[in-house]
This record gives C-alpha cells, sequence and structure tokens, in this order.
C-alpha cells in the first residue's frame, strides 16, 4: 500500500498558513493606507528615539533594563507570536476550510500553558540575557553557547526569510509598492529600532502593533457579528449556504494518529524553544512578573484566535461570492469564485467590506506594521545570540565589558538586516512553506530539550547537552528535507523518503534519548563536577535567590 | 551562592515543601493540558465525524465548535490558576525561604 501522503492544506503543511508564498499581484497604490503607515513609523521612531536615550548599558540593550510589567510582557509576547502571517493566514484557512481554521490556532495556542509550568520563573531565576545562559549554566560555556547560539541562530534565519518574503509580498498587496523595495524598507525600518532603541524600543513597538492589531480585529468581529444580531448560528447557517456543510466540521488537516501527535510536539516544544519568545522573560524584574506575562500572553492570543475564527466566517458571508472582491480574470480561467489577491487576502477585503476604504488602510497599515516589530524581535534575538554567547562567552571567554559586548550586538544586528534583505530577495520565488515548519522543528528538538533538561535533569553533562542536541538538530533538519515538504514540493520528486511533514516526534526523541545516553555514559571528572553543580543551580531556579533583579534607579 | 547558604537553603523545609508542592501542581496542570489537547486532536484523527455532529438537529453549529472554544478557554484558565496560587502561596513561602537565608 501507498504511504498515506497527509493532505495538510494543500501540500505545503500546517506551517504554509506561517508564510505568504507564491506569486502576487501589485496592486495600484493605496494612499490612505500608505498614510497611516508612515504615522505609525513617525510614532515608532519617536519611540525608538526616546528608547535610544534609555539605553546605555548592555543590560538595557538585550533586556530594557529588566524593568518591563507582566502585562506589558504579555502584550508584547502576543505581538511576537500574532505575525502578519498569522494573522492573514488564519483567517484564510478558516475562509478556506472553515473548521481547520481553528484546529490549526489552538494547536499554537496550547504550548503557552506549558511554558509557564514548567520553565518561565526557572528562565527568569537562572537567565541574563539569553536562553543560552540558562543551557549552560552549569556546564561548559564553549561548546554549549556555540551550540545553543547555533539553534537560535538557525530558527531566527529560517523564521526570518519567512517573514522578509511575506512583507515583500504583502505589501505588493496592499501598497502597491515595488518587493525590492518594501524588503529594503523593512530591515532598514528594522535597524533603526534594534540599534538605536534596543530591547526597550523593540518591545514598545511590539505592544504599540499588538494593541492596533487586536483592536482592528475586534472591531472587524463585531461588525461581522452586528450584521448577525450577534447570533452564530444564523453566521454559521448563511456560511454554509455560500460554502457547504463540511466547513464546521474538521476536514484534512489532522488525518492520522503520529501526525497529530507529531504535530502537537513541534508546537508546544518548538513554542518553548523559539529565542525572541525566550529572550522576553528577561525583560521582567522576576519570577512572579514572568507569570503574570505568560497569563496575559495566553489570554491575548487565545482572544487573537477567536477573533480570527469569526474573521475568516465574516470573509466567507461578505466577502466570498461578493463581485466587488472577485478577481474576473482569475475566475474566467480557473472557475470558482477566486478573490483578488488570493487566500491570504480575505481579512484585508472583509476590513474593506466593514469599514470601507478608510479601515482597509488602517488594517494594511497594521498588517505592515506587525511584519516590523516581529522581524524587529527576531533580529534581536539572533544578534544576542552573535554578541552575546559567540562573541562575548565563547570567543572573548568572558573577557569583555558591556560597552563592547553592546557594540558587537548593534553591529550583529546590522549584518543580519542586510543578510534579511539579501534572503528576502534571493527567496522571492522560492518555495518558502517549509522554512516556519523547519524552525520549530529544530526550536524543539536542538533548543528545548537543551533547556529543559539543563533546569530538571541533574544528571545532564556538557557530553550528552552537546552531542543529544546536535542530534535532534540534525534529525530534525534531515528529516524534513526527506519529508514531503522539502523533498517532493521544492526539488520536485515523486514520493518523499520520510513520509511525515512534521519530524518532531522522531527528532524530540532522538535529542531526549542522545542527551540521556551521551550524559549517563560520559564518567569524567568534568561531568561528575557538572552534576554536583546541579544542587546550586536547583535552589536558585526555584528561589531566585541570586538572580539579576531590575534596573535599581 | 556559597556551598554554605546552598545547603542552607536545603534543609530548610519550607524549600522542601516549596519545591515538592509546586512541582505536584505544576505537572498536574502540564498533565491536563496535554490531556486536553491530544485528546482533541486524537479525536479528530480517529473519528472527526465526533467533532462533525450538529449541536441539536436542523442546527448547523456542530459540537466542534464549543468544544474548540473550550480548548482555547481552558488554556487560558489553567494558566490563570497557576498564576493565582503561584502569586500567593508559593512566593510566600519563597520570600520566607529568601528572609531566612539572608537573616543568618
Amino acid at each position: 500500500m501507498k504511504p498515506i501522503i497527509f493532505l495538510l492544506l494543500g501540500s505545503a503543511g500546517i506551517f504554509a498558513g506561517e508564510a505568504i508564498s507564491g506569486a502576487v499581484e501589485k496592486q495600484p497604490l493605496n494612499m490612505s493606507a500608505i498614510i497611516m503607515f508612515l504615522i505609525f513609523v513617525g510614532a515608532t521612531l519617536a519611540i525608538t528615539y526616546w528608547a535610544a536615550k534609555r539605553t546605555k548599558t548592555a543590560k538595557d540593550f538585550y533586556t530594557a533594563g529588566g524593568g518591563i510589567t507582566g502585562f506589558q510582557n504579555g502584550m508584547a509576547i502576543a505581538g511576537d507570536y500574532m505575525s502578519a502571517a498569522s494573522f492573514l493566514g488564519i483567517s484564510a484557512l478558516v475562509y478556506g476550510q472553515g473548521y481547520d481554521g481553528l484546529i490549526y490556532s489552538i494547536g499554537f495556542l496550547v504550548g503557552w500553558p506549558i511554558i509557564l509550568f514548567m520553565v518561565a520563573e526557572q528562565l527568569r531565576n537562572l537567565g541574563k540575557y539569553t536562553f543560552a545562559d540558562v543551557a549552560s549554566y552549569r556546564l561548559r560555556q564553549m561548546p554549549i553557547r556555540t551550540l545553543a547560539a547555533f539553534g537560535s541562530i538557525l530558527t531566527v534565519v529560517l523564521y526570518l526569510i519567512a517573514q522578509m518574503v511575506g512583507a515583500g509580498k504583502l505589501i505588493q498587496l496592499l501598497f502597491g509598492l515595488d518587493y525590492e523595495i518594501a524588503v529594503i524598507l523593512v530591515g532598514v525600518l528594522m535597524i533603526l529600532y534594534v540599534t538605536f532603541g534596543g530591547m526597550l524600543a523593540t518591545t514598545w513597538v511590539q505592544i504599540i502593533k499588538a494593541f492596533l492589531l487586536l483592536s482592528g480585529a475586534t472591531f472587524m468581529a463585531i461588525a461581522v457579528m452586528a450584521h448577525y444580531n450577534f447570533n452564530f448560528e444564523s453566521l454559521f447557517a448563511t456560511a454554509v449556504q455560500m460554502k457547504d456543510v463540511s466547513i464546521m466540521s474538521p476536514g484534512k488537516l489532522v488525518s492520522d494518529p503520529i501526525s497529530a501527535i507529531s504535530l502537537g510536539i513541534a508546537l508546544m516544544f518548538g513554542t518553548a524553544g523559539l529565542p525572541h519568545i525566550l529572550m522576553r522573560f528577561f525583560t521582567v524584574s522576576d519570577a512572579k512578573e514572568a507569570r503574570k506575562s505568560v497569563f496575559y500572553a495566553t489570554g491575548f492570543i487565545g482572544y487573537f484566535y477567536i477573533l480570527t475564527f469569526i474573521i475568516g466566517f465574516g470573509a466567507i458571508v461578505l466577502v466570498f461570492q461578493n463581485p466587488q472582491y472577485l478577481d474576473l480574470a482569475k475566475q474566467a480561467v480557473d472557475g470558482g469564485y477566486p478573490i483578488l489577491g488570493g487566500d491570504n487576502m480575505a481579512a484585508i477585503h472583509l476590513s474593506h467590506a466593514v469599514g470601507g476604504d478608510f479601515f482597509l488602510g488602517f488594517i494594511s497599515a497594521v498588517a505592515f506594521a506587525t511584519i516590523l516589530a516581529v522581524v524587529s524581535g527576531l533580529t534581536l534575538a539572533g544578534a544576542s545570540a552573535i554578541s552575546h554567547d559567540l562573541y562575548a562567552s565563547v570567543i572573548k571567554k568572558g573577557k569583555t565589558d558591556g560597552l563592547m559586548e553592546m557594540k558587537v550586538s548593534k553591529i550583529a544586528t546590522i549584518v543580519l538586516g542586510i543578510v534579511a534583505i539579501f534572503l528576502g530577495i534571493i527567496f522571492e520565488d522560492q518555495n518558502i512553506a517549509f522554512m516556519v515548519g523547519l524552525a520549530f522543528a529544530i526550536a524543539a528538538s536542538a533548543n528545548f530539550p537543551i533547556l529543559f533538561l539543563s533546569m530538571y535533569w541533574s544528571k545532564l553533562t556538557t557530553r550528552g547537552a552537546l552531542l543529544g542536541g546536535s542530534l535532534g538538530l540534525l534529525t530534525a533538519a534531515v528529516l524534513v528535507i526527506l519529508g514531503p515538504t522539502v523533498w517532493v514540493d521544492v526539488l520536485g520528486n515523486a514520493q518523499a523518503i520520510f513520509p511525515y511533514k512534521y519530524p518532531a516526534l522522531f527528532s524530540v526523541s532522538a535529542a531526549f534519548i542522545g542527551i540521556w545516553f551521551f550524559s549517563i555514559t560520559d564518567s569524567s571528572d568534568e561531568a561528575a563536577k557538572e552534576r554536583e553543580a546541579f544542587e546550586a543551580q536547583y535552589v536558585r531556579a526555584q528561589t531566585g535567590i541570586g538572580a539579576e533583579g531590575a534596573l535599581e534607579h | 551562592m556559597k556551598q554554605e547558604m546552598v545547603d542552607r537553603i536545603k534543609n530548610d523545609p519550607d524549600f522542601t515543601q516549596l519545591v515538592r508542592v509546586r512541582s505536584k501542581f505544576a505537572w498536574t496542570l502540564t498533565i491536563v493540558m496535554l490531556v486536553i489537547y491530544f485528546g482533541f486532536v486524537l479525536t479528530i484523527a480517529f473519528d472527526p465525524s465526533i467533532l462533525g455532529t450538529p449541536l441539536s438537529s436542523g442546527s448547523v453549529t456542530t459540537v466542534g465548535i464549543p468544544v474548540g472554544i473550550g480548548v482555547i478557554l481552558s488554556a487560558f484558565i489553567l494558566t490563570g490558576i497557576y498564576v493565582r496560587r503561584a502569586n500567593g502561596e508559593f512566593d510566600e513561602l519563597t520570600r520566607r525561604i529568601k528572609d531566612k537565608a539572608k537573616g543568618e
């Protein structure tokens, strides 16, 4: 029997919703959107100027001085998570496949409680600037930091490419700007925010954007519900008339148990291994604020996913079959009801349907702002891995001062920004749908197991973490390449060598088993010392004694 | 942290109490979340028609809608339960441990 190739969201898999790809058509210049976007840029640059004056030390640069409140941080974390691709992608998924969109978004949410219960407090109590601080707390700095930094940079770059390409396409669609100009604009603004304003500016840009996005989405959802007297049954009934009854039940998104479990693991552990998310826990003063951050973040993200579900259905009733948004040229060739710019534009057209040109401009500007905020957070995390982990700890072996480290960090930001612009342009016409999935797989299979076991397992040694973590990383990368998303969709082979789209079940297991095996068989003197050091680390992780407090004024 | 301080904290009954109670609580909530989520997706994987059943005869709203929204709410509620207890009981214990560790 032919192995079942899991038909998830066409062929690119669940993470495709996180990446806007494929050919798009440039739209005419959208003036109201451009004006609103310019207001946003002006305001955020003013914040950057304000933040730059307050960013004097490395601690300011990496953690905004550690004085962000739980509520603010929760909003910023939610902002990191609510990318333009997830706003447009999830509502497009609901628009296209109904209930499957809800299943998809739930997967992205359930990692948060686990992060709270298992890692948030310990992370705050043990770390300083990056998650590698925690992973290498009692292990040898050189190898562990190198591996952690490598995992971070890889995750960040993959994510960044997906965001940059998405940005270019989206801006072409929304604003009518050229792809290259859009990508360069995003790259330059991101470099400005991060190099001058550091974490403080990045956090506030993220908070403002999260507020705008949640407000805009709330307005859209209320406007849709008002059409139906706030009665879900009549909204769904109309949507079913427009499409068919299948949109109300699970479709092809999750079709077999192995994929379901593997996907769940990738989403949960992957979220808990994303460097730009983990870094946010160092911006609050203590474990209490770290906890509150997750509580608020979970609330905002959950609320956002419920809104996107309503928005998706709203688009079915108000955009689908609406001649105003129909791509007539495409309909003449393919039939059906294709909308202008493709399904990813469902939420954008809906904003026009419920709020006219002005609101369309607002939502377009918010979508652009969202991209900017997310790429800034990613770049800061990547730059920190380069300056704090590789430069200060590995190359200089801790013998450097904060100012020099900060300087390296700023240089790294500029370099990463330029690299992101180039990669964004190179990958314009490539199939990049696998990249976010790969980023999650690597985060789940390399970053998370090392972090988790360093916190909880006293017998962990450098050798175990290094070999097991590398094994997880390699397994994830190789299985993604041999799987359907790269082997078939990108390389054009007829049949995948590895049948599953989500390798996490296998690669995460490989990492945990590898770390366990190479740790328990490690009988070196150094390993014995590392095991002994667990006790002191554990006391600190549990109580926060010795952890860095907020900036003293 | 000096070794003697580590030893002192480790032998503090409040510390033992904190670690025991908090780990148990955190693991319990983790398992609840895992059971809810994997219960949800595995139901879909094994028999999608369960969630596709209409809520009542004649309605188009399916069982899956309240269940899905319920999973989202459960994630939020579980984090709320944890934060509430941690910010009260656990932080109080931690404060006592810290005071004792610093006091002597």
